[in-house]
């Protein structure tokens, strides 16, 4: 059927039959591919992502290397393309270490509590019931805190520290993810749909992958990807309290919070973690963005 | 051979265990009430009798329709049949093996011989899948392989009318709803049932496109020799399409016989009132009050005795004091739960052949 279709004159007709058998997947990509709001902040998020896990090759001076008398220099002296911070350390090659932490503490956790609470949710969305009071009630305890509060209190609790900050922000990020997982889950597990794959006598296994996965999997990626830049601006409060990266480390939030009372001597160098922060964030919002529209297919 | 109802038997099928003269399904007492919880412990407050004790037989080759106003059990019917909701009492033999019990056959194998079409066509195919993969699920469930699933796929959607390198590789929101309607009928299809439950199939399509369906369903029907449990509320097109007929009121069954039979002498009041209901093309016979008036009554709590008695121009007080009872309609007789068809029920009407006619 397809080779005559292709040796068809290319009328508008021939053009309308074209076989279209590309895959859910397949259609996200392709209609990606044409979105050049999205690609661009998709290529600003990769670099933002590539320069900090090749710090080591790129940064352009040692994180670490203090200078008295090179305190708070702004961009270009004496070859430091971005300046130095308040104990003369290079602010690029800062920026650059930096970004690894804070989007490691930012996408760690959001990736876990995906797994986590998106696997929660969708249990408790379809199996209903008792389990799902048990599974939503328990997420409603953690909703009694506000967020920064509670990440704030468990990481407090164990301890600062890189990993724990991680955990603490895990923990935090599962009950939003439960929630929407089990809302998306419940709208379809009553549609007719899941019931007529049911009826076709398929394994469980197989309705819930093929039919329900595929329809929540949608809004919870989308929530999830908002969710790191709301993680990095959380993991980098933790920081500026004290309680997730410890200085001398590099780390986003920190340096905004040391850089904090700079902000009269050289503003520019005081808003540079601010503004690294906001670009990551601003591309993620944009790039979750073009994924929720390329995503829904009936538009 | 006394179904003379059921005029097309279906050519050897091995999967024929019983012969012709088995009945391809016997239901028998089914029943489904839903629980109504209220307060925080969810305590069960009452029970809506969704479907009360429901018996009926479907033989082999023949259309048996299901009728009744909205609410009166006909959906849950279908779902109990296809085990998609489980019945808390009640037996469902298919082709002589009771469903779902020991020594009978699993729900799986009674999903691989009876598939269902669903009422409302865009909700019951997946919006985020190809519907040529909607089609494909079911085999590819069963261990085909993706490419012979696909290549069934797009048979069975050539089968229905619908050009599978045009409309294969599209999502249920691009096509039409007559055009779900048959990707729905091709799902049915895809696993080679020998019994279709349509569930309002065609109520959702505008009047042409209804009768496109209709005699889609007839053509593959008379090719795979289906057996159709074909439910609706529109009485024209189910005595176009049925052998047999079967009224449903309040979750029981109130009437059950040959199509011809049943609309050209309905025994139940509530068959009479539910024919006199539809629109006459006569403008003469125009009538301005409606047959049955009101709504029928809360299925939480049933009136006592005949459901029909609150309704029912001809109730007396055996009707609130006793129930009447169907009778067996295994052979596929003529057969109406009413008193006045039983001589021995004490109704002043009781042995009359004919009801008299509405007002």
């Amino acid at each position: 059927m397809s080779t005559t279709v292709s040796n068809a004159p290319p009328t508008g007709n021939a053009a309308m039959a074209a076989p279209r058998q590309r895959g859910y997947w397949g259609t996200v990509g392709y209609r990606l591919r044409y979105d050049p709001v999205t690609l661009f902040f998709g290529a600003v998020l990769l670099s933002v992502i590539l320069a900090a896990v090749f710090a080591s090759w790129i940064a352009p001076a040692d994180p670490y290397q203090e200078s008295i008398i090179r305190r708070l220099k702004g961009p270009g002296y004496m070859g430091h393309i971005l300046g130095t911070d308040e104990l003369g350390r290079d602010m690029l090659s800062r920026l650059l270490y930096g970004g690894r932490l804070t989007l490691l503490m930012g996408m760690v956790p959001v990736v876990i509590a995906t797994l986590i609470g998106g696997g929660l949710g969708v249990v408790a969305g379809f199996a209903g019931g008792i389990v799902n009071t048990l599974i939503m009630r328990t997420m409603d305890v953690f909703y009694a805190f506000p967020s920064v509060l509670l990440a704030v209190a468990i990481s407090g609790a164990m301890g600062g520290g890189v990993t724990n900050g991680m955990i603490a922000l895990t923990l935090v990020f599962i009950p939003p993810l439960c929630r929407v997982a089990e809302t998306a889950t419940t709208q379809v597990r009553n549609l007719d749909f899941v019931d007529a794959a049911r009826a076709t006598g398929a394994p469980l296994r197989l309705v819930l992958w093929h039919h329900v996965l595929g329809n929540v999997l949608g809004p919870v990626l989308i929530y999830a990807s908002s969710l790191i830049s709301v993680g990095i601006i959380l993991a980098s409060g933790l920081s500026f309290l004290g309680l997730g990266v410890k200085p001398p480390e590099p780390d986003w939030g920190l340096m905004l919070n040391a850089l904090r009372q700079a902000i009269y001597v050289n503003p520019l160098i005081a808003a540079l973690p601010g503004i690294a922060i906001f670009i990551t964030s601003v591309s993620l919002n944009m790039v979750s963005d073009g994924l929720r529209s390329a995503m829904d297919v009936r538009s | 051979m006394s179904f003379a109802t059921s005029p097309i038997w279906p050519p050897a099928d091995p999967r024929d265990r019983g012969g012709p003269q088995q009945p391809l399904l016997m239901v028998r007492g089914l029943q489904k009430h839903f629980a109504i919880r209220n307060g925080v412990l969810g305590r069960v407050a009452a029970h809506v009798r969704a479907v009360d004790g429901v018996s009926f037989t479907v033989h082999k080759g023949e259309t048996l329709g299901i009728v009744g106003e909205s609410g009166c059990g006909k959906s849950t019917l279908a779902r109990l049949l296809m085990r998609l909701i489980v019945p808390d009492a009640g037996e469902q033999i298919f082709d002589g093996d009771a469903v779902g019990v020991q020594g009978g056959i699993s729900v799986k194998d009674l999903r691989r011989q009876a598939q269902m079409v669903f009422q409302d066509s865009s909700s019951s195919l997946n919006p985020r899948m190809p519907v040529q993969g909607s089609v494909a699920f079911g085999p590819m469930a069963f261990g085909m392989p993706k490419a012979d699933a696909t290549a069934l796929a797009r048979e069975l959607l050539t089968k229905v009318g619908l050009n599978p390198a045009l409309f294969g590789g599209r999502y249920p929101h691009e096509l039409s709803g007559g055009q779900k309607q048959r990707v729905n009928i091709a799902r049915a299809l895809a696993l080679k049932p020998r019994m279709v439950i349509l569930d309002e199939a065609v109520s959702a399509l505008d009047k042409s496109v209804e009768a496109q369906v209709l005699n889609l369903l007839q053509v593959l029907k008379r090719e795979l020799s289906l057996t159709y449990v074909f439910i609706s509320h529109d009485l024209g097109v189910v005595r176009w399409i049925s052998d047999r007929v079967m009224v449903m009121y309040l979750g029981e069954v109130v009437e059950i016989g040959p199509a011809d039979a049943l609309y050209a002498a309905p025994k139940h009041p509530y068959t009479q009132a539910l024919l006199a209901s539809r629109p006459s093309m006569d403008p003469d016979r125009r009538r301005e009050e409606a047959p049955v008036s009101g709504d029928p009554p809360n299925p939480v709590n049933p009136p006592p005795g005949c459901r029909f008695h609150t309704r029912c121009p001809h109730a007396e007080r055996v009707c609130s004091a006793r129930a009447p009872v169907l009778g067996d309609a295994a052979a596929g007789a003529h057969l109406a739960a009413c008193h006045i068809q039983n001589p021995a029920s004490g109704h002043s009407l009781a042995g009359r052949p004919v009801l008299p006619a509405l007002h």
